[in-house]
């Protein structure tokens, strides 16, 4: 597959790298319990095991069994790939829409949003025409609304739109 | 015999109009799941929870129940017509079920496929009624320490039996542990690994976690794939089934043998994924057209199906009779017993008669309908994917983000969902299991308090967890099962050492 727009560099990043990277944060995490279980304190107090006793066990378990997937990591073929850069593109269409999307949802209320992630989906990855893209990213968030807010009886975070309609 | 009567109380709580209602709705609305990549059983019911805080607990276990069997129904119509696995149980039923479609027999790889599922989840539905009572009355007299010794049996199981590298495991089902002990100390009530941030005051909440892990991650996935949805047109009709139902018979040893292993791998919590390789595995070596197997065999249908189906019910087991549950969806399932106000384990089947009986008996009555409404519905099913990915992709994700967000409330958890999700996605690519993470959140404060009573009865000495034949037993269990694949592996260079001499 050498259609990827990189064709002349590498074709994606090496699998061991990546797993090495998530050894990595694994391992960090471990750390950061450990940090935080010393803070309340690991020993004995008058009420038996103090509350960072067990965390920093498992704290410790988490990085000791991250050093073995690292060095695992570490011992994984060069050639085998992760993905290629044009996978992690379609990835990346993906995740920065939803990046956007979850920060917008406090402040715009989530139907607004929602339907703008749908109608940004459809038009520009799908390639849809304006009629469908419309119909669907309407239709869900008042379906949505109607199943919720109105059936079950639960809200979802509102932003100005719905100020301004008065629901 | 008193679990007969029980049983039939149990059916007259679950035969009403409303019930029913909402067992075919469920049933619908998880096959619907199950078909759709990124919705599966687990995070398709941690989405639905929110939704059953105001029904009554019966009710809304029977609805969410039943999305699980539609869920598992589901994973086999994608997995044959379209050849892609719904859920990670029906990769095995990829073998030999599409290549059956290709060949023209759809119908007969459906129907097999249906039927199975339905054999393997009512022998264990029938096992659940046996035996869940007898576990729950052995438990009633557990302590701390046996409660601890059965937790560590089961996040062993998943070291010693999983496919992922040891270490690997292992790292998730800490992180679990560790991501349990973020926010309140359920013991002393302090505060701890907040590092200052109110977000984190009320910790991680296991439903945001499935929904961004396997639903997000998945979604991720299904992208980088770049999936084209090209399947084989399905019908079936009734000739069609009663000409496989006549041959299905045959492959009775097969179905047994599948059962007891989905069964075991149901309680013991390796899951319905590895019952269905394993299943698949054994039946090719042990069937006279095992050479065939990957070619169209219906029996490599047959296997998987009623394996994964075993395991997926008799998760609920040791969820109802230990509150240990034995797979994602079964840990989800738990945290909605916990939200509705009702203690899973031995006491249950004391207090909660009405609710653990109803929810056995809607186990027969769901997964009869739910054969029902499979065998006569999958064109429509079929016909949801063929809607392009383009538009089922951002419904699904706004779905899983007002799912996340209904858990509390809380936008912070529609954030915390993405983060998950990413971290998803690569941990699946760097093949670390998610079950025992996901598990590990869910039961790490229970665990953790068992073992703090332990130490607390003890006086800080160890010693507890083998201070009685019974714990004893139980950890010794857990460290076999811990380090199984040393233990098989030495055995089986004892067993060939000793052949040629």
């Amino acid at each position: 597959m050498s259609n990827s727009p990189r064709a002349s560099g590498s074709p994606g990043p090496r699998q061991r790298t990546v797993e090495a990277g998530v050894a990595l944060f694994v391992l960090a995490l471990g750390v950061i319990t450990i940090v935080g279980s010393l803070q309340v304190g690991i020993g004995w107090g008058d009420e038996g095991p103090k509350s960072g006793f067990f965390p920093f066990w498992v704290g410790l378990i988490v990085v000791l069994a991250s050093v073995v997937n690292f060095v695992r990591a570490l011992a994984i073929a060069p050639g085998r790939l992760f993905a290629e850069w044009s996978q992690l593109a379609e990835v990346r269409k993906v995740v920065i829409p939803m990046a956007i999307y979850v920060s917008a949802v406090p402040w715009l209320g989530i139907y607004l949003s929602s339907g703008l992630l749908i109608a940004g989906f459809m038009r520009w990855l799908g390639r849809y025409g304006w009629p469908l893209t419309l119909c669907i990213s309407l239709a869900l968030p008042i379906l949505t609304y109607v199943t919720f807010e109105r059936w079950f009886l639960v809200p979802l975070p509102k932003g100005p739109i719905e100020d301004w309609l008065g629901l | 015999m008193e679990g007969i009567s029980d049983l039939l109380h149990g059916f007259s709580v679950v035969l009403s109009w409303t019930n029913f209602f909402y067992m075919l709705v469920g049933i619908i609305l998880g096959v619907i799941i199950g078909v759709l990549p990124g919705l599966g059983g687990a995070n398709g019911v941690a989405i639905l929870l929110p939704l059953t805080f105001s029904m009554p607990p019966t009710s809304a276990i029977i609805l969410l129940s039943c999305i699980y069997w539609g869920a598992l129904f589901g994973g086999a119509i994608t997995s044959i017509l379209f050849n892609i696995p719904g859920e990670p149980w029906s990769v095995a039923t990829t073998f030999d079920g599409h290549p059956m479609a290709q060949k023209g027999q759809a119908g007969e790889a459906l129907t097999a496929a249906f039927t199975s599922s339905f054999v393997g989840a009512l022998f264990a539905v029938i096992v659940i009624t046996l035996a869940a009572p007898l576990v729950a009355s052995f438990a009633l007299q557990f302590g701390p320490a046996e409660k601890f010794s059965v937790f560590f049996l089961a996040f062993c199981s998943f070291v010693g039996m999983g496919k992922e590298p040891p270490a690997k495991t292992i790292a998730a089902m800490m992180l679990g542990f560790a991501l349990a002990a973020v926010g309140t100390d359920t013991v002393t009530g302090s505060l701890r690994l907040t590092f200052g941030s109110t977000e984190l005051l009320s910790g991680f909440d296991f439903l945001v976690a499935v929904i961004g892990l396997f639903g997000i991650g998945e979604i991720l996935l299904t992208m980088e794939e770049g999936l084209s949805f090209r399947g084989k047109a399905a019908a079936i009709n009734p000739a069609v089934v009663w000409q496989t139902w006549k041959g299905l018979p045959r492959y009775w040893m097969t179905m047994l043998r599948s059962c007891l292993i989905g069964c075991w791998m149901g309680i013991t919590p390796a899951g319905a994924t590895p019952a269905s390789f394993m299943s698949y595995g054994i039946a090719k070596r042990s069937s006279k057209d095992g050479a065939k197997f990957g070619t169209g065999e219906i029996e490599g249908v047959i296997a998987p199906e009623t394996a994964a189906h075993a395991a997926g019910t008799s998760a609920l087991l040791p969820m109802l009779a230990l509150g240990v549950p034995g797979s994602p969806t079964a840990a989800v399932l738990l945290g909605g017993l916990l939200i509705w106000g009702l203690q899973p384990g031995p006491l249950l089947f004391v207090e909660q008669k009405d609710f653990v009986w109803g929810l056995i008996a809607s186990m027969y009555l769901g997964n009869i309908v739910g054969l029902a409404v499979v065998l006569t519905m999958v064109p429509v099913f079929a016909a949801i994917l063929r809607v392009p990915f383009g538009i089922i992709a951002p419904i699904i994700l706004v779905i899983c983000a007002i799912g996340a967000y209904t858990v509390h409330n809380n936008s912070f958890d529609v954030i915390m969902m993405l983060v998950f999700g990413v971290v998803g996605y690569f941990f699946k690519k760097c093949n670390y299991p998610l079950a025992p993470l996901v598990l590990a959140i869910v039961l790490g404060d229970k665990a953790e308090e068992a073992f703090r009573q332990s130490l607390l009865i003890s006086g800080g000495s160890v010693s507890v967890f083998w201070s009685s034949g019974l714990v004893g037993t139980i950890m010794a269990l857990g460290l076999v099962a811990l380090f199984w694949p040393a233990i098989s592996n030495l055995l089986g260079r004892l067993v060939r050492q000793r052949t040629p001499a």
